[in-house]
């Protein structure tokens, strides 16, 4: 692969509460503008809570997922008196942090995020940005003690929809488990820790450093599994079994234990080996799904070097 | 045999409810109340009538904690007694129906028992919640539960204190019993708590059926925490929370925490230390509701209770 020049990065956003009850991206805004934060080494830092209704109430959102907003035909939808909040905010932000796809955009979008399952610490960003999988390959290999994890998504930007999509770079930092509300020191120091990393890449990749070529594992999403439900009622009739549980990331053969219902049968995994992750997410109730699968990929990646 | 061993009569347990959704987005309790008003055949007991109920349905739909306001703080003097109106917060409407229903609390018409099911964010495992030291009928029930599930570990905690006790929804019944189960996340439902508290329940239903039957239950020791002091976040002059339970407390309930051991880590990263007089042992560490309630974990000290032999009257 031929060797890729990038502009430097000197604006940086890092958003938190896009999920109002994710407590480690709210604490750590919140402590950043407390301690009036703006800049680290030559970079500008800009810190966002993204959503402060939903972080006032503690909960995931008021209306809609903010998170959820930030496709090109969203940002571009007319706001009228019936637009939920996080449909409006999304375009404020996008104002704000964006546009999306222009040259105002930020240079990199952080985004804070918090899961119930057994994730560790995730980057989750997408295919087509090759500079990525050199900051997450340096962010692992400067953390050996925990599972740092990739999570590509290989879809367009214009239908990427999600906050950190809105920058020319951007990732969501995604680290479990912490239960909604809480706000647990080992998680908020992983988080901290990984957002000290970055800018320490940034600003050797700004400084003129050559950043080698190479290959990094990463997961893509392949599909979600839902509950098995009651098929008059449509409630849940099973939990999450107990070998399936904290288990993410783990590989899932067919045949595996997936469920355990509440009359004591075991549901077995009846598909291709993969590798589930979100497993038992709260906030993924909602949208029927009790687990997802990925399939782990190897991305090779272009050296990259600054060029101003 | 000491002096203690006269045994108390104590009436029999006819009438047992069992409430889940208390918090709404507490499911261990949620689950388990609905799958057992569909199918309550797993908590029938001869000569009892077990009675599944969901306490706040509202917050159950929005699988939230409370609507208005804590049903769990509601039952309350003052909002029992209160002139019944749709103005009422909606969980003080609750609490007085619920009163109604499976009381009066304080008559001899209430429910003889309660179990009000519950989940913690907190790495509780399996505690029972009890709120007199002098209610000999719950201690031998809980001891009888704790032997059951021996070597599965069943904690008791105590809360009888002046100040920190509150009016819980079970306290409609002659003997309220809690269950609290932890770790889970609101609104998650994790197998091996839901099954762990199916069991503890099997257990206390089987104890209910043997006193009503007339076993003569000899006199026992329980080994309890009693409730002793909270302890809130620090916090700056704004009120906002400005450390969080250091990773070495961190998941350590029920541990003994001595004076001088880490108890809070700024956002910094320096370490407050606990400056009590003594070793104590926390509990409720870090549950998500209690931040609205200034309460980072509990004190407690451990303390054993002797109850007498019990047989029915």
């Amino acid at each position: 692969m031929e060797h890729i020049f990038f502009p430097p990065l000197s604006r940086i956003a890092v958003c938190g509460g896009t999920h109002g009850n994710e407590m480690s991206g709210v604490y750590l805004v919140r402590e950043w503008q407390k301690q009036k934060v703006d800049e680290s080494g030559a970079l500008s830092i800009t810190t966002v809570l993204s959503n402060p209704p939903a972080v006032n109430v503690c909960r995931r959102y008021t209306q809609t997922d903010l998170n959820r907003c930030f496709t090109n035909a969203l940002l571009s939808s007319p706001i009228t008196d019936t637009t939920p909040y996080e449909m409006r905010r999304a375009q404020e932000l996008n104002a704000q942090l964006g546009p999306k796809g222009s040259e105002k955009a930020m240079d990199l979008l952080i985004d804070i995020h918090n899961t119930t399952a057994n994730m560790g610490l995730c980057l989750i960003f997408y295919s087509s940005d090759l500079m990525m999988l050199h900051i997450y390959k340096y962010i692992q290999s400067k953390m050996p003690s925990v599972p740092v994890r990739a999570i590509i998504m290989d879809i367009p930007l214009s239908e990427a929809f999600s906050l950190e999509s809105v920058g020319k770079h951007g990732f969501a930092i995604e680290v479990g488990p912490q239960p909604n509300g809480v706000l647990r020191a080992d998680i908020f120091n992983l988080v901290k820790k990984s957002l000290d990393l970055a800018f320490e890449w940034i600003q050797e990749f700004n400084s003129g450093c050559t950043f080698k070529a190479g290959e990094v594992e990463a997961f893509t999403f392949v599909k979600s599994v839902d509950y098995p439900r009651d098929p008059a009622t449509g409630e849940i009739t099973a939990a999450i079994h107990p070998q399936l549980q904290d288990a993410d990331f783990k590989l899932l053969r067919r045949g595996d234990p997936i469920f355990l219902s509440f009359s004591g049968e075991t549901v077995k995994y009846d598909g291709e080996d993969n590798y589930p992750y979100f497993v038992n997410e709260c906030a993924y109730y909602e949208s029927k799904t009790a687990f997802k699968l990925a399939e782990k990929t190897t991305m090779t990646f272009p050296s990259i070097s600054v060029k101003n | 045999m000491s002096s203690y061993s006269n045994t108390a009569r104590v009436n029999e347990a006819r009438r047992v409810a069992i409430f889940g959704g208390t918090h709404g987005n507490e499911m261990s309790g949620v689950t388990l109340v609905n799958l057992w008003m569909k199918n309550g055949i797993e908590i029938q007991r001869k000569g009892v009538e077990v009675k599944p109920f969901i306490t706040n349905p509202k917050a159950v739909e929005k699988c939230t904690r409370y609507v208005d306001t804590d049903l769990n703080r509601a039952f309350t003097p003052e909002n029992l007694s209160a002139p019944t109106g749709d103005d009422l917060p909606y969980e003080v409407q609750r609490a007085q129906e619920i009163n109604r229903m499976f009381g009066p609390k304080g008559s001899p018409e209430a429910y003889d028992v309660i179990f009000d099911l519950h989940n913690t964010t907190s790495n509780m495992g399996c505690t029972l919640i009890l709120e007199s030291s002098k209610d000999y009928f719950n201690l031998q029930m809980m001891n009888y539960i704790k032997k059951a599930i021996a070597p599965a570990s069943c904690l008791v905690l105590l809360n009888e204190h002046p100040l920190l006790k509150y009016s819980t929804s079970r306290s409609v019944a002659k003997h309220p019993v809690g269950l609290e189960v932890g770790p889970q996340p609101q609104g998650v439902l994790r197998s091996n708590i839901f099954e762990a508290m199916r069991v503890i329940l099997k257990h206390a239903l089987d104890f209910i059926e043997m006193f009503n039957e007339g076993v003569e239950f000899p006199p026992c020791s329980v080994e309890v925490f009693r409730v002793s002091e909270r302890i809130d976040y620090p916090r700056d002059a704004n009120g906002n929370i400005i450390a969080m339970v250091h990773p070495n407390l961190q998941d350590c309930d029920w541990e003994p925490l001595n004076p001088g051991d880490p108890m809070f880590q700024m956002f910094d990263g320096k370490t407050i230390h606990y400056q009590g007089s003594g070793t104590v042992y926390p509990t409720f560490i870090n549950e998500a509701a209690y931040y609205e309630k200034q309460q980072a974990f509990v004190t407690t000290r451990r303390e054993t209770l002797v109850a007498s032999s019990i047989r029915k009257a």
